[in-house]
């Protein structure tokens, strides 16, 4: 092939003209495209400086880390009173779990950290054999939290805080996804019975908010039960959010089963495959990966929902906040409290989101287009 | 299933193995459990649900649903007072769950959308922070939303008697937000009945402008006309007719505003919150809804010679609204769900009456769980049929 002509100026290694690259192109294109842009531009940094200064001074500036009371948070500065969350944050992480058993929640919590790890992470070194681990984590994590076998036993109204969060929305998630999927695939059965129960139980629960559902397991539940057994709040209370997301779950599968092409199933059937294998090594595999950020949002909803449980009076990070606030000593800081629970939640939800897409990206095993 | 007995080859003869190898009994024997085991726990959990009242002395009825509630609603739409019995006490709190759910759909769709258009703005200044407020706002639960919101209204806004004061008409305190209230004076129904009018004779008007396009291809001045006929109609009556409107403004007395209108905190944080909430999943509806709409529709468009706004109006928004249709739907439901969450902070809605205040009166907690997931039902049914319907008068029609 002959060498390509170019005009003057024009050859690709060049590089781009003063006036196409650097700060004050990207300035340019970006920022001062047109009059409309440069106004936008112009409006929005001087609502960022009115905003931005305010806000930081209140957060960090005039803040006051350390003190006794909200008086003397006044006396020392103008802004935010972090020295109240400092004070309660023994409270805002375990609820009132007893102080000397405080190590097994920590205990727990790294155990979980080490038991996620060949889960999520596929390059974990012995990852076959750590994922026994992770099989047994359930029983170890309840054996650490409620005690019993040679541990003190702690009573399940004593979880509160992040803890408690954590304890509802790990369980929730864990059990949600089985429930999800075999309902899922109830929907698209060929049995009738099975499908129209599927379905009514998922648009029954997709129709009443959580909140309704968290009330009947709180007031009404007990009704149902043999007479003179009670159950514990916070197993009722994991019950209905496991159903709760479940329904949704199921409901995201089944859009990814039903963007599998039919010919996956014929496929499979043709060569020989019965129902579990052929769901198990060709339908879901794929269903599964398409429907990633569908359950991960719904994994991040349930976790955000929660928060809900304060409303029948467990201690959640909400509780403790709410309860705190009406100490005398601190009242009147709720935009503390809210904006320090906001945080936790925030950290941890964006962190679930980022995870899927990763996840996204290292199973998109086809073609980009 | 039952000549399969009869037949003679060996292979298709009926035997005991074939209860669980062959697909058709197979799926016969499992549905039959499902259901043996379905009755069975409704057999079993009726009768402790029967045995459990029981003993408790109770009966299972909805009587108690006339007898007076005892206890005050703030806000309500309809006449209301104590001795009103529970069935009104619920109506107000359903009022007022549909008040929430309709405001807080208006203004988390103009959010959103403003939102969406935003993040695919060119500017990278506005793209950014639509997409910051967007992965803060959705990643932070709803219900400390409304918590925040509402601590920040009732502790940070001075107290009634330093209300601010816009214009001697609009104050704003730890109260609420008071406006003046319209009176309307016995002619106003003329102004009303024109905008109805006006209303009906634009939509009259433009399906005639549309048969007339098609048929010859000439326009009409539909959005003149339209606006003439639903806003300079009625104010043009409204001008004849002697601006028959008086308006009630709030007054202090005592320790609150008297007359007006009010906003009381509880609805006004609870419809920021949830509107602030929701706006930020429908703002990555509505860009993600514009996006899938693929670039050569616009090329065409413009190699059409349609300006700007017909480009938008005609090609992209209508394919658009086809993939945003079906996930506004489910963010609406989820509007009218959350406003349950009213009961954090006191706002008497359905649950906060029905299934709070009701309940603890009269400890009929099965009675009244039943009615409010009913209701809750039959509002998602509503708003999803709804829906449905728009969405099926927006599907591509494949010829």
């Amino acid at each position: 092939m002959s060498e390509q002509q170019y005009a003057p100026g024009t050859h690709p290694d060049l590089k781009p003209p003063i006036g196409q690259s650097g700060l004050l192109f990207w300035f340019r294109k970006n920022l001062f495209s047109s009059p409309f842009n440069t106004l936008l531009t112009l409006t929005t940094l001087y609502v960022l400086y009115l905003v931005i200064p305010a806000a930081t001074n209140w957060a960090f500036f005039d803040a006051v880390f350390v003190a006794d009371s909200r008086e003397h948070c006044r006396e020392l500065g103008q802004g935010a009173c972090w020295a109240f969350i400092d004070n309660r944050i023994e409270q805002f992480t375990y609820g009132f779990y007893p102080v000397d058993e405080r190590w097994r929640v920590v205990l727990c919590f790294a155990l979980f950290v080490l038991a996620m790890l060949p889960i999520l992470w596929d390059k974990t070194p012995a990852r076959r054999q750590m994922l026994w681990f992770s099989l047994a984590f359930p029983f170890i994590g309840y054996w650490l939290l409620v005690g019993g076998y040679g541990l003190e036993p702690v009573e399940t109204t004593r979880f509160g805080g992040f803890m408690l969060t954590m304890v509802i929305g790990i369980t929730g998630i864990a059990c949600s996804m089985p429930i999800g999927i075999a309902l899922a695939l109830g929907r698209q059965s060929d049995m009738p019975i099975i499908r129209w129960l599927s379905t009514c139980f998922i648009e029954f629960i997709r129709g009443v908010p959580l909140i309704t559902l968290l009330f009947v397991a709180s007031t009404m539940l007990n009704y149902f039960l043999p007479p003179g057994t009670t159950f514990d709040l916070i197993l009722r209370v994991l019950i209905m959010v496991t159903l709760f997301s479940s329904a949704y779950i199921a409901e995201v599968v089944r859009g990814g089963l039903q963007a599998i092409p039919k010919g996956q199933g014929e496929a499979a059937d043709a060569l020989g495959l019965n129902y579990g294998k052929s769901m198990r090594f060709i339908i879901l595999p794929q269903a599964l990966k398409i429907s990633i950020p569908g359950i991960v949002n719904t994994f991040i909803g349930l976790f955000k929902d929660t928060t809900l449980v304060v409303i029948i009076g467990l201690l959640d990070p909400l509780g403790i906040g709410r309860a705190s606030l009406s100490d005398i000593k601190w009242a009147g800081l709720a935009a503390e409290v809210y904006i320090f629970v906001a945080f936790f939640f925030f950290i941890c939800c964006f962190g679930m989101s980022r995870y899927s897409i990763y996840l996204e990206n290292k199973l998109h095993t086809g073609h980009k287009r | 299933m039952t000549d399969a007995t009869v037949l003679t080859k060996p292979s298709d003869a009926f035997s005991l193995t074939k209860l669980w190898y062959d697909k058709k009994y197979r799926s016969i024997i499992l549905q039959m459990i499902a259901m043996a085991l379905l009755f069975g726990a409704i057999f079993y959990l009726a009768g402790n649900a029967v045995s459990n009242l029981e003993k408790l002395g109770k009966t299972f009825g909805f009587d108690f649903l006339w007898a007076p509630a005892g206890y005050d609603i703030n806000q309500r739409l309809i006449e209301y007072d104590s001795r009103s019995s529970h069935f009104r006490a619920g109506l107000v709190g359903l009022l007022n769950t549909i008040l929430i759910a309709v405001c807080g759909i208006i203004l988390s769709t103009i959010i959103g959308f403003a939102l969406g258009v935003m993040r695919l703005s060119p500017n990278w200044l506005v793209n950014r922070l639509s997409y910051c407020y967007i992965e803060f706002v959705r990643n932070v639960p709803v219900l400390v939303h409304i918590l925040l919101i509402h601590g920040v209204i009732v502790t940070t806004l001075p107290r009634t008697k330093d209300a601010l004061n816009f214009g001697d008409n609009f104050f704003l305190s730890n109260r609420g937000f008071f406006t003046p209230k319209p009176l309307a004076e016995p002619l106003f129904y003329v102004v009303t009945a024109t905008f109805v009018a006006g209303i009906l004779f634009a939509w009259y008007y433009r399906r005639g402008a549309r048969i007339k396009q098609e048929k010859t291809g000439q326009q009409s001045p539909v959005f003149w006309v339209t606006l003439g006929a639903i806003i300079g109609a009625p104010i043009v009556a409204f001008i004849v007719t002697g601006m028959p409107l008086n308006w009630e403004i709030p007054e202090l007395k005592g320790f609150n505003f008297k007359g007006g209108l009010a906003l009381k905190p509880e609805f006004i944080s609870l419809w920021l919150a949830l509107s602030l909430y929701t706006a930020a999943f429908i703002g990555e509806i509505v860009r993600s809804g514009i996006e899938a709409v693929s670039h050569g529709q616009t090329e065409a468009a413009s190699a059409l010679g349609l300006p700007r706004g017909r480009t938008l109006n005609l090609v992209v928004i209508p394919q658009a609204l086809r993939v945003i249709i079906p996930p506004l739907n489910s963010n609406y439901m989820n509007i009218t769900k959350n406003s349950s969450l009213a009961i954090a902070i006191g706002y008497m809605d359905v649950v906060a009456t029905i299934g709070g205040i009701s309940l603890n009166q009269t400890g009929r907690e099965m009675e009244c769980m039943i009615i409010v997931l009913g209701i809750y039902l039959a509002l998602s049914l509503m708003i999803s049929s709804v829906m449905n319907w728009y969405n099926n008068r927006i599907k591509l029609v494949e010829r």
